[in-house]
């Protein structure tokens, strides 16, 4: 079966590749490389007993004219815990520190990017490994960009110092950006993921009718197949408004080998306001259907293979409304500075849960309400382009 | 296992597409002259203006839904060089 | 089948991209005949390009908001410094509907030679121009030498060498 699937993927790199070299000598002048700029961020999500906030600060610099080199320093700072937790496990405080560094190199025609970032936290470290080509064609109405990421991830478990998995994740993505006229740019993006290896959370439990316990069911941990493989597709478009302003639209369909299928729609748009103001106004929604193996309550113990009770698993809608404004800075006497931005964005989601119950609201085992919740997100950043 | 296998066989099959799409487009003179892409080269035009801020809030969303990928574009754009 | 070799195929087909692309256009001599024009320049002087006969003029076409033509500005303004004593000048064409982007530019970015405005594009479609920014070197007797695609760094050491040629011929 893993020959099998080698194989598949084998010819689709190589029939990628070569239809890329076929149409080499129809490319002609392309690219340019991303600008120099500086941002420092502070988000900040507020969700229902879980709060995660930390900064993150991205530093671009081309070197030479034919190269751009990036370093990203970001941290989650995790204090409370999510429901999950909350039911059945102890709440916990955390800390994530994500690390990467990346390059962009015009190789004439084409911008090929290499990447490499490294996530910790002390009960999990997940290295990544990412390669990027992209090419403009057809008068540079076309962009097209292919890309591979590889990682592996170290799976630790507090409390256990002999436990230790691991997993490695692959995916590849292409994608084709169109002018379609002066004032609209379509894209289209593919992306498959796998994943191999202990792909559950160590700390999470799934319940199962029990009448032999008070509250009438247990925990036993979950169990997750060994391997994940994810298809997404993807549309993207912007629309130019003659008074100058413009329209995002986004629509994404995605399914899975675990049996998820998972619509979103987002809708944008962004006007600026004189010379220094740019406000953003947008709306999102999405949908998705459980996994196969995913139930709120078993009927008993070991009752499947694969056993989950991840919410991030069920069957549920999230929606949300966002606002951002940015106050562009021009200053004519700052030697190294071109250009800043100062910029708030506040975004809130509510999440509703179509198969998931919230067990800390006392009620008939199976009855208990269905889960909701609200999320405030907060982004507060400085932009600099020097 | 079979879906995953016939997940790849059905990228394959969709990449192949949006090639083919492409080579029929080599005929074809550039509708947009590159002097007409004023609107195109404006920031706002950016499927990505804040590329921190993009990269977090689909961190949000992928640490808490089921689904992942086909997000950010390139593209569009002032086509210099 | 099996024996395709995921890593030789990869390698043949790298280095055929490589030197597709390398050989991609992107500056080329051309011949004829400068098409003549005549357009509004900065000082609100109609200019018109016969009138530089005898000198060796480029034609560079440039907008604000293309970052490479920015980039290039005051490149082209030491090379107008450098040979305009020698019969060599720049006519840099606007390519905006407007001025107003044109000469915000021009104020963070001074340049000295002459700056014309094409505002209806008819010059650019008659040079064919196909990149932002174009650049085209017309010799002294009103001929078309060398064209220029796109700006990349580097590029300004071609154009001191061809500027050179044309200069002595």
């Amino acid at each position: 079966m893993a020959v099998i699937r080698r194989k598949t993927k084998r010819r689709l790199w190589i029939t990628l590749i070569v239809l890329l070299c076929l149409l080499a000598p129809l490319l002609l002048l392309a690219a340019v490389l991303p600008e120099d700029r500086l941002d420092a961020l502070y988000h900040s999500y507020n969700g229902v007993g879980v709060e995660v906030d930390g900064p993150s600060i991205l530093w671009r610099k081309k070197i030479g004219g034919y190269s751009s080199i990036s370093a990203n320093y970001y941290i989650d700072a995790i204090s409370s815990a999510s429901i999950d937790a909350v039911s059945s496990a102890s709440p916990y405080k955390e800390k994530r520190i994500e690390k990467s560094v990346g390059g962009d190199f015009l190789l004439n025609t084409a911008i090929m990017t290499l990447g490499y970032s490294t996530s910790d936290e002390n009960d999990f470290n997940a290295k990544t490994a990412s390669f990027s080509l992209s090419q403009d064609m057809f008068g540079d109405l076309t962009t097209v960009t292919m890309g591979y990421v590889r990682g592996w991830d170290q799976i630790g478990k507090n409390g256990d110092p002999v436990f230790s998995e691991e997993a490695n994740r692959q995916s590849f993505r292409i994608g084709v950006s169109q002018v379609m006229s002066r004032n609209a740019v379509v894209a289209l993006n593919l992306e498959t993921v796998t994943d191999e290896g202990f792909l559950n959370n160590p700390y999470r439990s799934v319940r199962y009718l029990d009448s032999t316990s008070a509250s009438g069911y247990s925990f036993e941990p979950e169990v997750y197949p060994r391997t994940h493989t994810s298809n997404a597709i993807a549309l993207h478009t912007r629309y130019y408004l003659p008074y100058r302003a413009s329209l995002l639209g986004e629509y994404r369909y995605f399914t899975d080998s675990w049996g998820i299928r998972a619509n979103n729609i987002a809708l944008g748009y962004t006007h600026p306001y004189r010379d220094h103001w740019i406000f953003d106004l947008r709306y999102r929604y999405y949908t998705q259907d459980d996994a196969d193996f995913y139930n709120d309550l078993f009927p008993y113990r070991q009752s499947q293979n694969f056993l989950a009770r991840d919410k991030e698993l069920s069957r549920f809608k999230n929606q949300t409304v966002g606002l951002s404004v940015s106050y562009e800075i021009n200053p004519k006497n700052w030697k190294f500075i071109d250009r800043g931005s100062i910029n708030l964005s506040y975004d809130h989601i509510r999440f509703n849960y179509d198969n998931f119950r919230d067990i800390t609201q006392g009620a008939a085992v199976g009855q208990e309400p269905l889960y909701h919740f609200s999320a405030d997100v907060l982004q507060f950043y400085l932009s600099l382009w020097y | 296992m079979t879906t995953a296998r016939s997940g790849t066989s059905t990228m394959l099959r969709l990449s192949l597409l949006m090639i083919l799409i492409l080579l029929s487009g080599c005929g074809l003179k550039p509708w947009v002259k590159p002097y007409e892409r004023n609107h195109l080269a404006d920031p706002i035009m950016q499927f990505s203006r804040d590329p921190v801020s993009s990269a977090y809030i689909s961190h949000v969303y992928e640490a808490r839904e089921g689904a992942r990928g086909a997000e950010g574009s390139q593209g569009g754009g002032c086509g210099c060089n | 089948m099996r024996t395709i070799n995921l890593a030789r195929t990869m390698r043949i087909c790298m280095l055929l991209l490589f030197v597709a692309a390398t050989g991609a256009i992107h500056a080329e001599e051309i011949s004829g005949a400068a098409p003549d024009f005549t357009l509004k320049s900065r000082s609100g002087k109609n200019l018109k390009l016969s009138e530089f006969r005898g000198q060796v003029v480029m034609l560079n076409f440039w907008a604000s908001w293309c970052g490479p033509c920015r980039q290039e500005m005051p490149l082209l303004d030491q090379l107008y410094q450098r040979y305009r004593s020698m019969g060599f000048t720049i006519l840099a064409v606007n390519v905006e509907d407007t001025s107003g982007d044109a000469l915000k530019m021009l104020e963070e970015v001074p340049v000295r030679f002459p700056v014309l405005f094409d505002p209806d594009n008819a010059v650019s479609d008659t040079y064919g121009v196909e990149a932002m920014p174009s650049t085209v070197l017309i010799d002294r007797d009103g001929n078309m030498r060398y064209a220029h695609l796109g700006y990349m760094p580097g590029y300004e050491l071609d154009y001191d060498r061809e500027i050179k040629g044309l200069i002595r011929e």
